[in-house]
Parts: C-alpha cells; sequence; structure tokens
C-alpha cells in the first residue's frame, strides 16, 4: 500500500498560460499521486484556477505537457478530461435547481429503460455512491430545496457518478459554514482513503494544514515550493504565498472604552417573509472597543446589521447612536447619524460594479458639497478625493477611472473601507470583513479595524469566522436564534463559544 | 507592503469563464462598446438583403436606391436648395430622425436605471393629443406662448402617463414591460374615442370624418428647411438635438443621473448608499415619457398639424425607438445615430422606388424587418460576443501551441 500510495496518477510538466498582458501561469510543475490531497495554494490572482483549468480542458496551455498515468494527454474540452476520469467542482455550482438531486447527477449520462430515464436505477445508484463516501444527501430531493452544502455533495457524487479518480475542488470551503466544511473534511478523507486524489484549491492556510498531503505554493505563475505538511507551519505558508513575512495574529493594545455610541435595546427584526430573526437583542458598543457578534449564519446576524443601517425596519426596539434616538430611520438618516457599514456582501451591496472607483467613493456623498451643489455634480473633484484615498489606503489594481468590478477582491474590499472610514463615521458596523480574501490583505484589514478603534470609533464586527472574532474583538457576544446566547470579556475557548453557537447552553440549562 | 506587486487582474478570457453577470456585462461593455451594435446593424442588413434576393432582385441595388431615397447622397453634392431631390430627402430623413432621437431617449433613460419601457408609443400618442388640444382649444394666445404651452403640456403628459407604470413598479411591483404595454393599448383606444364620432377633439367642420381639426397657425413650429405646407424641417429637429446633449448631461453630470445609473447597475447598492430607489424607479420612468411625449408634440406642432383615427394604427414611432436605444446602447451619440440609422429607412423605403429594383409591398416592410432583427440581435450580443471572442481564440497561437497540441 505503501508504495501504491506514491503512484503518479498525474504530472503537469512545465505548463505555461499567458493571457494578453499576463503570463498565468509561468513553467509550472505539479505531480499528483495516488491517494493524497494534494493542495494548491496561493493569493487570488497566483494562477492556480488557470493552471486547473488548463488540467480540466477549458484552456489550452501555450506550453509544457500533461501525463496522465505516464501517458501524454491533450485534452480539448472539458468532455475529454471527464472522460479521462478528472471532475472539477468549481466554486459556482452549475446545478438544475428544478430537477431532483439524481436528476441532476445522472445529468448527461443518464441509465435509461428503453427511451426513458430508468429514474429508479438512477436514484440507486445514487445512493450507493453516497453511502460508499459518507456524502449523504437525498436522491429523491429537488436541489432548490436543500442547502448549499448538500449541493456541494451533489457535485461532488457528480464527478464520482463519471468515473473520476482525480477531483479538482476549487475553494470548496468559501460557501459552507464551519460545520459543513468539517464535513466535507470527512468526505475529503473517505474519498482518500478510496484511493482517489484531490487536488484542493485554497488560499486558506489552516484548511491546508489541516487536510493537505502535500502543498503547492503558487505567486504570480510560478511554484514557489511543493511541500509535505509535515513541517509547514502558517507563517511558512504564507510568506511562501504573500513573498514576505506576514503577521498573522492580530497585534493590539487593550481597548480603552470611551461613551456609549451605539446602543441597542429590545430590538426585533423580521426578515422578507415576515418570519422573526432577531429576538429582543440588546447592547451597547463604547468609543475606542470592538464588539465582535459571534454566531452560525442564518441566525439573525443580517437582520440585526440591517435594521441598525437602516435598510431594514424593525419590528420594535430602539437605536441610539451617540446618545440620539433614531426611530424608524432610512439609511440615508442612519448614514448622517454617523454610521459606517462594510457590507457583508461588497460585490452585491457594497460596491456599484460597473461605477468607477471615483464614482463608489461617492456612493454616500455624491449630493453635497463638494461632490455636487444644486443638483449639479463635479466628477473632478470625485477623481481628486478618490486619488487621495487609493493613495491612503494603497489601493491597487486601477485608478480612480477604472471601474471597480475590474479589481481584485481584496481591493474592492479596502475600497469600500477606504469610504465608510473616509466619512469619519461614530460607529463603524464591520460584516465579514475579510470573507474571500487572502492573507495579506486580511492582515491589512484586520490592522485598520484596530486602528479605526484607536481612532476611537465604536466598532462592531460580525464575522462567522470564529478565529477572527476572537482575534480581533474585545468584547463577544454571541447570537443563536435572534437572540444573545453569551457575553464573554477577556479570555475564553473557541469551545465553549462553540457550543454556544449551537444553542447548547439552553440545552444543558434544560 | 509596499514591495508587493500588483494582483494582475483577471484577464476578459477568464472573468467570462468565471465570472459572475455583472463581470460578463463589464466584458461586454469594454469588448463590444463599438463592434456589437456595428455587427448587429451589418447582420440586420445583410438578413434584409437575403430577403430582397429572395424576392428576385438585387440587394445592393435596392439598398443604394434606398440611400439615395433617404437622401445621404446629398453629403456628395450639398445644398440648402429643397428643389434639389436629395436636399429635399434628407429633409424628410431629419423630420424622422427628429421624432426617433425622443422615442429612442425615451427608451434609453428607463433602460439606464434598470427599467424596459416598451410604453414609448403610448406616451408619444398621449403627447400628440395633449398638443393637438391646446393648438387648437387655446388658439388666440401670441406664437411664443402658445408653443411652449403646447409642448410643455404634452411633454407633461408623456411623464405623468410613464409615471403611472414606474408608480405601479415602486409600489406593488407591477413590472413596468406589463404595465406600459397595456398603457399603451388605453393610449391607442383613448385616442380612437378622442378622434372618432363626437369625440372631444373631432373637427367641428365634418363630423362624418373621424380626425381632428388642424392647430391654430400660432402653435404651429417655424420650419427652417423648406416650406411649412411642403412638411419641411422644422426647429424641433434642433430641440431633439439638445435633448441628446440634456440626457447626457442629466445622467453624466447631475445627481439624479448618478441615482439613476446606480440604481440601474445595482439598486441593494445604491440602497445602501442612501439613494431611495423608488422615488428613482418613478423619476426615471416619467422622465423617460416626457422624452416621448415630448416628440408627439414636436410631430404635432411641427408638421403633423391634426391627426385622426386612421393615423393610429399606422404609427410606430415608439417602437422603432426601442430599436433605435438597444443599437445605441442606451448612450446619447448611439441613439443619434440609431435614429439617423432608422429615420433613413423610413423615409427611403416609403417612396420613389422603382419596382425593378425592389417588390413595392417588401419596400415599406423593409424597415421593420430590419428594425425587428436588431432588436432580436441586441437581445443576442452577448452570443454574438461569444462567436467574436471564440474566432479569437481559435487562431492558432505560433510555433509551440502546435507543438504542445501535437
Amino acid at each position: 500500500m505503501a508504495a501504491a500510495a506514491d503512484e503518479l496518477v498525474l504530472e503537469m510538466r512545465g505548463i505555461r498560460k499567458e493571457f494578453p498582458g499576463i503570463v498565468a501561469n509561468d513553467d509550472v510543475d505539479l505531480d499528483i499521486r495516488r491517494g493524497e490531497v494534494h493542495a494548491l495554494l496561493g493569493e487570488n490572482g497566483a494562477g492556480k484556477s488557470t493552471l486547473m483549468n488548463i488540467l480540466y480542458g477549458l484552456y489550452r496551455r501555450d506550453a509544457g505537457e500533461i501525463l496522465l498515468h505516464g501517458k501524454p494527454v491533450d485534452f480539448g474540452s472539458a468532455r475529454d478530461s471527464i472522460e479521462s476520469g478528472i471532475g472539477m467542482v468549481h466554486q459556482h455550482f452549475m446545478l438544475i435547481p428544478v430537477m431532483t438531486v439524481a436528476e441532476n447527477i445522472v445529468l448527461g449520462n443518464e441509465p435509461r429503460d428503453g427511451i426513458l430515464l430508468d429514474e429508479r436505477g438512477a436514484e440507486k445508484r445514487v445512493r450507493e455512491l453516497s453511502e460508499q463516501f459518507g456524502l449523504l444527501v437525498d436522491p429523491t430531493a429537488l436541489v432548490s430545496d436543500i442547502t448549499v452544502g448538500q449541493e456541494q455533495r451533489v457535485e461532488i457524487l457528480k464527478a464520482l457518478y463519471r468515473g473520476a479518480d482525480i477531483l479538482i475542488l476549487d475553494e470548496p470551503t468559501a460557501v459552507l459554514t464551519p460545520q459543513e466544511a468539517g464535513e466535507l473534511f470527512g468526505i475529503i478523507r473517505s474519498l482518500k482513503a478510496d484511493g482517489k486524489s484531490i487536488i484542493f484549491i485554497t488560499h486558506k492556510l489552516n484548511e491546508v494544514l489541516e487536510i493537505a498531503d502535500r502543498i503547492t505554493v503558487l505567486r504570480r505563475g510560478r511554484v514557489i515550493e511543493t511541500v509535505p505538511r509535515e513541517g509547514a507551519t502558517e507563517e511558512s505558508l504564507a510568506r511562501a504565498m504573500v513573498g514576505r513575512d506576514v503577521l498573522l495574529r492580530v497585534e493590539k493594545t487593550p481597548a480603552k472604552p470611551g461613551d456609549v455610541l451605539l446602543r441597542v435595546e429590545d430590538l426585533h427584526v423580521s426578515d422578507d417573509r415576515g418570519i422573526p430573526k432577531v429576538r429582543g437583542v440588546s447592547f451597547d458598543v463604547h468609543a475606542g472597543e470592538i464588539v465582535g457578534i459571534a454566531g452560525v449564519d442564518g441566525n439573525g446576524q443580517t437582520e440585526l446589521i440591517e435594521a441598525i443601517t437602516g435598510l431594514r425596519k424593525a419590528e420594535a426596539g430602539t437605536i441610539s447612536v451617540a446618545g440620539r434616538e433614531l426611530h424608524e430611520a432610512t439609511a440615508r438618516e442612519m448614514l448622517d447619524a454617523g454610521v459606517g457599514h462594510i457590507p457583508e456582501d461588497r460585490q452585491r451591496r457594497g460596491l456599484v460594479l460597473e461605477f468607477t472607483l471615483a464614482e463608489n467613493i461617492a456612493l454616500h456623498d455624491y449630493a453635497e458639497a463638494p461632490d455636487a451643489k444644486w443638483g449639479w455634480m463635479f466628477p473632478k473633484r470625485l477623481v481628486e478625493r478618490a486619488l487621495r484615498l487609493i493613495k491612503e489606503f494603497d489601493i491597487r489594481g486601477g485608478g480612480a477611472l477604472t471601474r471597480a468590478g475590474g479589481l481584485s477582491g481584496g481591493n474592492q474590499q479596502k475600497l469600500v473601507v477606504a469610504r465608510e472610514v473616509a466619512r469619519d463615521p461614530k460607529v463603524l458596523i464591520a460584516a465579514q470583513p475579510t470573507r474571500g480574501l487572502d492573507v495579506g490583505a486580511i492582515e491589512y484589514l484586520h490592522r485598520r479595524i484596530v486602528t479605526e478603534r484607536d481612532e476611537g470609533r465604536a466598532v462592531l464586527l460580525v464575522s462567522l469566522e470564529l478565529e477572527e472574532i476572537l482575534s480581533l474583538s474585545d468584547r463577544i457576544l454571541v447570537i443563536y436564534e435572534g437572540e444573545i446566547a453569551g457575553e464573554h470579556t477577556g479570555e475564553v475557548s473557541e469551545q465553549e463559544i462553540g457550543l454556544e453557537m449551537l444553542g447548547g447552553k439552553e440545552k444543558t440549562a434544560a | 507592503m509596499t514591495e508587493e506587486p500588483n494582483v494582475p487582474p483577471e484577464t476578459p478570457e477568464e472573468a467570462a469563464l468565471t465570472g459572475t453577470l455583472a463581470a460578463s456585462i463589464a466584458l461586454k461593455q469594454r469588448a463590444g462598446g463599438l463592434i456589437v451594435p456595428v455587427l448587429t446593424a451589418l447582420i440586420a442588413f445583410l438578413l434584409g438583403g437575403l430577403v430582397v434576393l429572395a424576392t428576385g432582385h438585387n440587394p445592393l441595388l435596392a439598398y443604394r436606391d434606398i440611400f439615395n431615397g433617404a437622401g445621404l447622397n446629398w453629403v456628395f453634392h450639398p445644398t440648402t436648395n429643397v428643389a434639389d431631390t436629395a436636399a429635399y430627402n434628407l429633409s424628410q430623413t431629419l423630420l424622422q430622425t427628429t421624432t426617433l432621437i425622443l422615442c429612442g431617449l425615451a427608451v434609453a433613460f428607463a433602460f439606464r436605471c434598470g427599467m424596459f419601457n416598451i410604453g414609448g408609443q403610448g406616451q408619444y400618442f398621449v403627447g400628440l393629443y395633449v398638443a393637438n388640444w391646446v393648438g387648437v382649444d387655446f388658439s388666440g394666445m401670441s406664437p411664443l406662448p402658445h408653443i411652449l404651452l403646447a409642448v410643455g403640456a404634452a411633454t407633461l403628459a408623456g411623464g405623468l402617463w410613464a409615471g403611472i407604470a414606474g408608480f405601479l413598479k415602486a409600489t406593488v411591483g407591477a413590472h413596468e414591460v406589463i404595465s406600459t404595454i397595456m398603457l399603451n393599448w388605453i393610449a391607442i383606444w383613448v385616442g380612437e374615442w378622442l378622434f372618432g364620432d363626437g369625440g372631444p377633439l373631432q373637427n367641428s367642420a365634418n363630423k362624418t370624418v373621424p380626425i381632428s381639426s388642424d392647430i391654430a397657425e400660432s402653435a404651429k413650429l417655424p420650419v427652417f428647411w423648406g416650406e411649412k405646407e411642403l412638411q419641411g424641417l422644422h426647429v424641433g429637429f434642433f430641440v431633439a438635438i439638445a435633448a441628446l446633449v440634456v440626457f447626457w448631461a442629466i445622467l453624466n453630470r447631475t445627481t439624479l443621473g448618478y441615482e439613476v445609473r446606480a440604481v440601474g447597475f445595482n439598486p441593494e447598492a445604491a440602497a445602501y448608499g442612501g439613494i431611495n430607489v423608488r422615488k428613482n424607479l418613478v423619476r426615471a420612468m416619467a422622465i423617460s415619457g416626457a422624452f416621448a411625449g415630448l416628440a408627439g408634440a414636436l410631430d404635432m406642432t411641427g408638421y403633423l398639424y391634426h391627426f385622426g383615427q386612421s393615423d393610429i394604427p399606422a404609427n410606430s414611432v415608439g417602437f422603432i425607438g426601442i430599436a433605435v436605444a438597444l443599437l445605441g446602447r442606451n448612450t446619447a451619440v448611439g441613439t443619434g445615430l440609431g435614429a439617423l440609422l432608422f429615420g433613413a429607412l423610413l423615409f427611403g423605403t416609403t417612396h420613389g422606388l422603382s419596382s425593378n429594383v425592389i417588390q413595392p409591398e417588401l419596400a415599406g416592410n423593409l424597415t421593420y424587418i430590419i428594425e425587428g432583427l436588431v432588436v432580436l440581435f441586441v437581445g443576442a450580443d452577448v452570443l454574438i460576443l461569444y462567436l467574436w471572442n471564440t474566432r479569437r481564440r481559435l487562431r492558432p497561437r505560433g510555433p509551440k501551441a502546435a507543438e504542445a497540441a501535437a
């Protein structure tokens, strides 16, 4: 078995791919062993996706060769690579919501009963596969009814159904809750035990150290190193990824809380369907303090933030900013009261991607002097301000007149932060500020949030990443089913908060 | 932090494969800014030519005669003398262009706010009716105030008419495509009643004819090229050109335009920015309708002077405005050029074409065939761009690539 584990199933040699103006892959070597989990680590734009798209037959390489089980191959399309036993699960799932799980999985290669789809046969086959690898999902359920985590399992099953021996997972945990991610790792281990090889694309260091056997780090299109997990540390990997030492721990002095700048009292908020999501939440955030709200996704965090920022009407309760109570305030009134907001989805809410950087920076103040007077705008002033902030916040990849959609995720987030902070808000709400960002950008944002705290702002941090909450917050609130399930200052263990996030306290009390 | 080099942005190809809808639109705008509308028009003309060919005529000759018939050959020997055929033809083409610019803007403005205004036709009719009413019933006023009142009231009426659709969308979420189509029908049947037997706008001289009176002389726009009696080109042409500038300035230089574009691109981000999305839906729709109402006003005071039941089904400028805006990609310059193209087609296909060159039944309908094709293709311009990019991608990449492929 030990000898078999070292057997190479795939070799990529000297792969090169150019796009106009950029070398996306430059002389890249990668080899994959049978039954290994091989992490492909790199920042956004390092060339991970390009390399995998070449392997999967979506791009044509400019140079280099690919050997599959020692034989040279040349995939002209994804169909070729699928037939050769390569499966890929993309970040964005490609399932048909109105069809059942089983129908989605067999699509394109259906078991037939005469001319009809053999529905029973399909379900049976899917059930067998899902039991074999511990990928639990109901084959008869409609895809529109299942969770995101289950959708991902369907995608994996689909690849296995087509006979994949090598499975490419592109940032698989990006859409998962911590619990779902844990389950996914279990699935990966059982696939590995069965002799499947897994290429795991990611930029999250802790995941790599948890699941990978070997790690290849890419930076700017080149392979920096391929190392076994043993001996690798988060620091060493981050250095290889970014090209310099990265501070993974947040350095901050103890908080010096001042006056209460945000006060929420007995707040009740419902979602679009009228289901109560926030049920009687009260808390204060002081000047110069970071309050972190921990919780599993969907426990009312989104509605809570939307109510505080005026984007959603509260059913009951009061919100006060700097001692002033705001009643049924609109988003505009909350902005004017001094609430800054880094939204959880920068592409859907935080930015107008088609707008230029200058226009995005003006998103709150476009109608006020000096941007505008009597409804007439002065684009030059927008650009001047943008240039200043681009420099101050080190936003890269575009100028004042570049469309925001053309920036990398990290720079888009810096753009949002620049705009919110430049307004000098009293209260800064940061919702999932580092979601989908790479280590360099995370380091920057964490430092920035601490800086803003030290400037005397009241910071409310909402994150699904418990590690982020623990390392940044001066005080932690745990939200569970719309209620505050716990409050902690000082040292607290991940386990304790994890338990509260799942409503554990209630159970032990009962 | 400082020595860290820029992360290279995603290439267009990458964005197309992996990106979101927004990314693909951004790509479209960068790569397809000029290519797509030109390709769209060329393919539409090509297919229109095939229809001409199918009837046994030479499409090149047909297009040449339409070009000349529209007076576009005027540029080869420019003159202002309308006794010259080319000059007269051009003045008539520009008369159509005037209307189509404004009808195109009516569609384009709503588009920039993320709405599809199919109701330009109805808003245009409402403008016509009101201009006729003011022009006829308020006789005795001095010319300038009379014209301003007629045009102003008609523009306002067009805006209110479209504002209904905007209001319904903002309050109860009624889709503007449905409500503007319904408002078109209401406008059409209101017209049938207004001009019909005993209707309030029917002429008083001959009660058997379902047609309005002529507007008073004081309400007629000055003609600067040609004769009033011979349907010369009126000063409304300059109003339409000015409207293009106003359209551009509103969108790109005012806070109103900033809000419109923000809502059009991303309503959720607009709301987050503090913009009142509902207000903008109503307002953008009303401004759209005002452009169409203005078109009706200028047609009435510029050269039609009266309108009747039988004119209603024969008129489709509001719908051609959709093709104009789509071909012009909802920009000021594009809409101007698109209006000129369709204005030339409208006039060039309706007169002076020899049956040796094109089948007479086909001539007038060729405009509508091309209009339909344009709308179809603009809807499919993602496809056109895709084909365009595929062609580029399939091009060989030099010896290295060939080696690797071998």
